[in-house]
């Protein structure tokens, strides 16, 4: 028996790496693609030249304006989406937990809501509203972070809510009262620092989220990194083939380390548990 | 009791906390514990209500008033044609990445629980599901397009894939790239699932004197059914709202309904062409929709077995 049990378990394993490496390979492939191309040198040498350009701020800025731009729209923009996003989904979501708990249901429906409009739809939509946005505060690239706040809203939602269930608000917002905190004191010195590894993987998933995103921004006419990527890519492959592998790697130093913080892929993949918080 | 007890944090309620807080809770109410959620749901309203309500009405109005025009609009070959199209392209790399990633979550399920190795996969596929776009068709450009270096190496060993155009046609090169976002997806969403399979459950079975065969047959899958399924539905919502890689891959017409939808917003259209653009965008949501809320069924299925 136990030697069966030895020989499935072997069986067992060598399914697992030729199953994993099969699919890595598959995925590796237009990765290396990628590196492959943006390595070329002149008659089929090898040249780290375009990876040289990318490094050296100074000169990509100087050739290749649109992508400066694009770069600091993008950064621009993952930093206010990040903000607006935590300030309106952590006091709201705490203050529903403590005072309205009637009402979780229907901020859940909401966050989850972007997940059944594509950002395709979303665009047709927002164009009677972003033109009022432009009428009242211009023309900013960096206005687009008010609509990618609802892009992101799933999956922040997803990681608060999981940090907001492993500690007690409730308590922690009694006792702190109790000993005369208002409530802007609670929420800063009390929930948000109790949040924090939450807060710091809701805010990581909306930079790389932010930093990927296309579909608007382009709709809009608005230059963000994938669309000067994207608008490069016309005239100068290389270096915006060097760019998207670039923004490919960091994404994933990006998760792989918040894999290690935990809960990682609960945040991931928002959808992935619907219905399933109580017993979770 | 309007219900608030089970949404609250199970942990570190006192009996006196039980039984008189929600009553004077309830008491303070109304009393400006609802302004605290105003600019959520003011947010939420201007940004997400709103244009969602702009696509139903416009779906439904031109300029001159109410008229299903729009709707019929929607008959008109192209438009048919890129459902089509964009229903298909989504339902096949939706069925071929369950099925891989079903495997491969699998695989990975099968290996230690918190290991290097499963946070890399892990890791990798949220990458390739959720942050690729623009970057994923670029990569297929560079190792497929006429000089790329899959291209080059299939010709050394004999294979020709002709002159590169195959790339840019929806059943052909989209499906490949689709499927490349597809099977990642599938195994973010599919491995929790697999995760929850008990090995009691496997041992329960062989002391019963069932083989692997009938274990796979009988136990597990009936299992993981309903999450497999649900994550195909999931998996077809993906490629059928997915914009971008498509976008950048095929410059010429516009073979998928996203694409169709995005046309309608930047090229210099008739008058009265847009609110066409807003009925094939309701037609999106709606089956984005239905296919979601069947998903929300068999989740709910799903975690009948599967929850720690």
């Amino acid at each position: 028996m136990s030697g069966n049990r030895a020989a499935a378990r072997r069986r067992q394993a060598l399914f697992r790496w030729a199953t994993i490496s099969i699919c890595l390979v598959f995925f590796a492939l237009p990765l290396l693609g990628m590196l492959e191309f943006t390595t070329r040198g002149p008659g089929g040498t090898r040249s780290p030249q375009t990876w040289a350009t990318l490094v050296d701020f100074g000169t990509v800025s100087a050739e290749y304006p649109v992508l400066r731009e694009g770069f600091l729209s993008s950064m621009g923009l993952a930093v206010f989406t990040v903000v607006i996003m935590l300030a309106l989904l952590v006091p709201t979501m705490t203050w529903v937990r403590l005072r309205l708990p009637h009402l979780s249901r229907t901020v859940e429906f909401m966050c989850l809501l972007p997940l059944t409009v594509p950002a395709i739809v979303l665009v047709v939509g927002l164009t009677p509203v972003y033109a009022w946005v432009t009428y009242l505060f211009g023309e900013s690239t960096l206005w687009l972070s008010l609509a990618y706040v609802i892009l992101v809203l799933p999956y922040a939602y997803r990681s608060l809510d999981a940090g907001l269930r492993a500690i007690d608000v409730k308590t922690l917002a009694e006792a702190s009262r109790s000993l005369g905190a208002g409530w802007g004191t609670v929420m800063v010195r009390i929930v948000l620092p109790n949040l924090r590894t939450a807060v710091l993987s809701a805010s990581f998933l909306s930079v790389a989220l932010v930093l990927g995103e296309f579909t608007i921004a382009n709709l809009f006419s608005r230059k963000n990194l994938q669309v000067a990527m994207y608008e490069l890519g016309k005239s100068d492959a290389k270096i915006s083939i060097a760019v998207g592998l670039a923004a490919l790697v960091f994404a994933f130093v990006v998760l792989f380390a918040m894999s290690f913080i935990g809960g990682a892929r609960a945040a991931a993949a928002p959808v992935a548990r619907t219905g399933r918080k109580e017993s979770a | 009791m309007p219900r608030p007890r089970t949404t609250w944090p199970r942990t570190g309620q006192t009996p006196l906390d039980d039984r008189r807080h929600p009553r004077a809770r309830r008491r303070r109410r109304p009393s400006g514990a609802l302004l605290g959620v105003v600019p959520f749901f003011a947010y939420t309203t201007v940004f997400l209500v709103i244009p969602t309500l702009v696509v139903v009405v416009g779906a439904f109005t031109s300029g001159a008033g109410v008229t299903l025009g729009n709707v019929e609009a929607l008959t008109q070959p192209a438009v048919l044609a890129a459902l089509q199209h964009s229903v298909v392209l989504s339902a096949v790399t939706a069925a071929g990445g369950a099925v891989i990633g079903a495997v491969l979550a699998y695989a990975v399920s099968t290996g230690r629980g918190g290991g290097v190795m499963t946070r890399f996969v892990t890791s990798l596929c949220g990458v390739l599901a959720q942050f690729g776009g623009v970057a994923l068709a670029f990569a297929f450009l560079a190792s497929f397009g006429a000089t790329g270096f899959l291209t080059t190496w299939l010709a050394r060993i004999g294979v020709d894939t002709g002159p590169g155009l195959w790339l840019y046609e929806w059943d052909k090169g989209l499906m490949l790239v689709y499927l490349y976002f597809q099977v990642p997806l599938m195994l973010i969403v599919f491995l929790p699932a697999v995760e929850g399979l008990r090995p009691q459950w496997r041992e329960a079975t062989e002391t019963l004197g069932g083989s692997t065969w009938v274990y796979w047959r009988r136990v597990a899958a009936p299992i993981l059914l309903p999450s497999f399924v649900g994550a195909m539905l999931l998996l077809f919502t993906n490629a059928f709202s997915a914009y971008a890689t498509a976008a950048a891959l095929v410059s010429q017409g516009s073979p998928l309904l996203p694409l169709a939808i995005g046309n309608t917003l930047t090229s210099e259209v008739i008058l009265g062409q847009e609110n066409v653009g807003k009925a094939m965008a309701l037609a999106m949501v709606v089956v984005v929709a239905i296919v979601m809320g069947l998903y929300a069924v068999l989740d709910r299925r799903a975690s009948k077995w599967l929850t720690p």
